[in-house]
């Protein structure tokens, strides 16, 4: 062998033992999940389970006790969905106007503007989360999932306006100077000529602010109420609730339910999530 | 109906530029000024000067909060940098199966933070996890505790919080690296320069950019951090892994101490902005330039 082909191997060895150290949690917590309490107490964590067993995952989707409910990541995982998908389309539109008033339309203090909502992106939620407390009960909307859907709109249409005036810059301002000749108006130009070139940074965006919504947990353990948690409060709930055995399988169960919407949209369009991670901090 | 037309844009920002105005600027002011007051269990507007602030810097307990996150954060940055740029130059070398490879690297960043620790805190218990299993293989006294150890267990969140996001600098650096000119890379080929040296003389250089860049978001993770320690620690034992995210959460919704927790909150904010501000100014100057 050459010295060149050995460097190869070594070069793959590395690589595979980073994707090893990457998949182990996975690994474990999917054989965690299918093994019995008892196999778990004897066996080993790297073992394959000896007895496949569903009844964790049963468990853990309707049964399993988040502090003193006991009806499993059900009713929150469905929180999290009613949640999540009005909040990223509303999120969205407003997203994709702002971005096109940004890139297309710019007045005196545009300017001032988009650099406080840059700016506003990057506040640590903390400080906004005694004042939104108040907030949410004047408004009558503590502890109920319009009031998270609330949350998650305005401190999401920071990035999205992002995505989407980044995006639109690179759109020819000519295009909409001959628009305006021909007597478009403000709305027409931006549903015939921007909406429809506007899918791939659609996607980017729905996917971030999915992301972000399905997997937040500091808004969702601070504003909801015991009927409105959404999944990742109630995973934590189950995991550390005291009463009864620890049940190790039922808790992995549940964190690959609630790890999986995000997990899928990640495995379908993973480029597009690439995408809107490398917006987020690569400004245009 | 000119005037209208005229105004539209600004009309459809309208909207967000109070939101931000109120819930962003307006939040930011109000937490500033409770921060200034007396306030317990309710928030009271009588301004008392720097009490909260003295209560916090006198506090045990935020001490070894904020400790903790230069001792995590350093850590969380370095190591995420480090794995991250050598990960994208070894899979830049004409890797089959890059593809596969990368998706394996970046998955753990589409996970919530809170399930993260819930695997993590599962693999590194010492009852029945890592520790018990290389105990099982013949080395008796293989002993792997960090997890319920006061003075180790921030750095159980150092591991978890790399393992999420190191794969991301992965792919922020790979995409530097494919960006940087090709006709600079083959010349130097040509000129028979060896591979490390173009990497450390030419290609790496031209990536300050990206540096800065991962560098901004994983500080800026760095200080948000808060799911990963409520899911993989709990804060402790006792407050040993507390961050200032944490003490902040403590403080405002178990033990209804806002002054406290608006404090907090606002050393939180002056340490993102001294991070992010030069970053933005010089991202947003050249653009005034244009």
């Amino acid at each position: 062998m050459t010295s060149n082909t050995v460097l190869r191997w070594g070069l793959y060895g590395i690589l595979i033992l980073f994707a090893a150290f990457y998949l182990m949690p996975l690994f474990v917590m999917l054989t965690t999940s299918l093994k019995s309490l008892e196999e778990i107490r004897t066996g080993s964590l790297l073992a394959l389970p000896r007895e496949i067993t569903f009844a964790p995952w049963a468990e853990a989707w309707s049964t399993a006790c988040a502090g003193t409910q006991c009806e499993g990541l059900r009713p929150f995982f469905w929180n999290s969905v009613l949640m999540a998908v009005p909040a990223v389309a509303i999120s969205t539109v407003i997203g994709a106007l702002n971005g096109y008033v940004f890139a297309q339309w710019r007045f005196k203090g545009a300017n001032l503007f988009f650099a406080m909502i840059l700016f506003g992106c990057f506040i640590p939620f903390q400080v906004v989360l005694l004042p939104m407390a108040q907030m949410l009960g004047f408004m009558g909307l503590a502890g109920t999932i319009p009031g998270l859907i609330f949350v998650h709109v305005i401190y999401g249409i920071g990035f999205t306006t992002l995505f989407f005036r980044n995006y639109y810059v690179t759109i020819p301002q000519e295009l909409v100077r001959a628009a305006k000749v021909d007597g478009a108006g403000f709305f027409r130009i931006f549903w015939s000529i921007f909406l429809p070139l506007s899918l791939p940074i659609i996607t980017v965006s729905v996917i971030w602010q999915f992301t972000q919504i399905w997997n937040d947990f500091l808004f969702g353990v601070s504003f909801s109420g015991p009927g409105s948690q959404p999944v990742t409060v109630a995973l934590n709930n189950i995991v550390n609730s005291t009463t009864g055995v620890k049940a190790y399988n039922v808790d992995m169960a549940a964190a690959i339910i609630a790890a999986l919407p995000t997990l899928l949209v990640y495995v379908v369009a993973g480029k597009y999530f690439i995408r809107g991670l490398t917006a987020g901090s690569v400004k245009g | 109906m000119e005037w209208l037309e005229r105004n539209v844009p600004k009309l459809v920002l309208a909207p967000s530029f109070v939101a931000i105005l109120v819930f962003v600027y307006g939040f930011i002011a109000w937490t500033a000024w409770i921060s200034f007051t007396r306030s317990r269990l309710m928030p009271r507007y009588e301004l008392d000067g720097f009490i909260q602030y003295e209560r916090l810097f006198a506090a045990p307990r935020w001490d070894v909060a904020m400790n903790n996150l230069f001792i995590f954060g350093g850590l969380f940055i370095l190591f995420s940098m480090v794995i991250g740029l050598v990960l994208a130059i070894l899979l830049d070398q004409k890797i089959r199966a890059e593809g596969v490879l990368r998706t394996i690297y970046l998955y753990p960043m589409a996970l919530s933070l809170i399930v993260t620790g819930t695997a993590w805190k599962w693999i590194l218990n010492p009852g029945l996890g890592l520790q018990e299993m290389v105990r099982g293989w013949g080395f008796e006294n293989f002993t792997f505790d960090w997890l319920i150890r006061p003075d180790m267990a921030i750095y159980t969140i150092v591991l978890a919080a790399v393992w999420q996001a190191s794969g991301f600098v992965m792919a922020l650096f790979l995409a530097g690296l494919r960006s940087v000119d090709t006709e600079i890379i083959r010349a130097a080929q040509v000129d028979g320069i060896p591979t490390h040296r173009i990497y450390s003389a030419i290609i790496i250089p031209t990536m300050a950019p990206i540096f800065l860049s991962a560098f901004i978001v994983l500080a800026h993770l760095a200080i948000k951090a808060f799911d990963l320690v409520i899911a993989l620690t709990g804060g402790g034992p006792g407050y040993a892994t507390d961050l200032p995210a944490t003490y902040m959460y403590a403080m405002a919704f178990s033990r209804g101490d806002l002054g406290q927790a608006a404090s907090s909150a606002m050393i939180m904010m002056m340490v993102v902005f001294a991070i992010v501000v030069p970053y933005l100014y010089s991202e947003l100057r050249p653009r005034r330039d244009q």
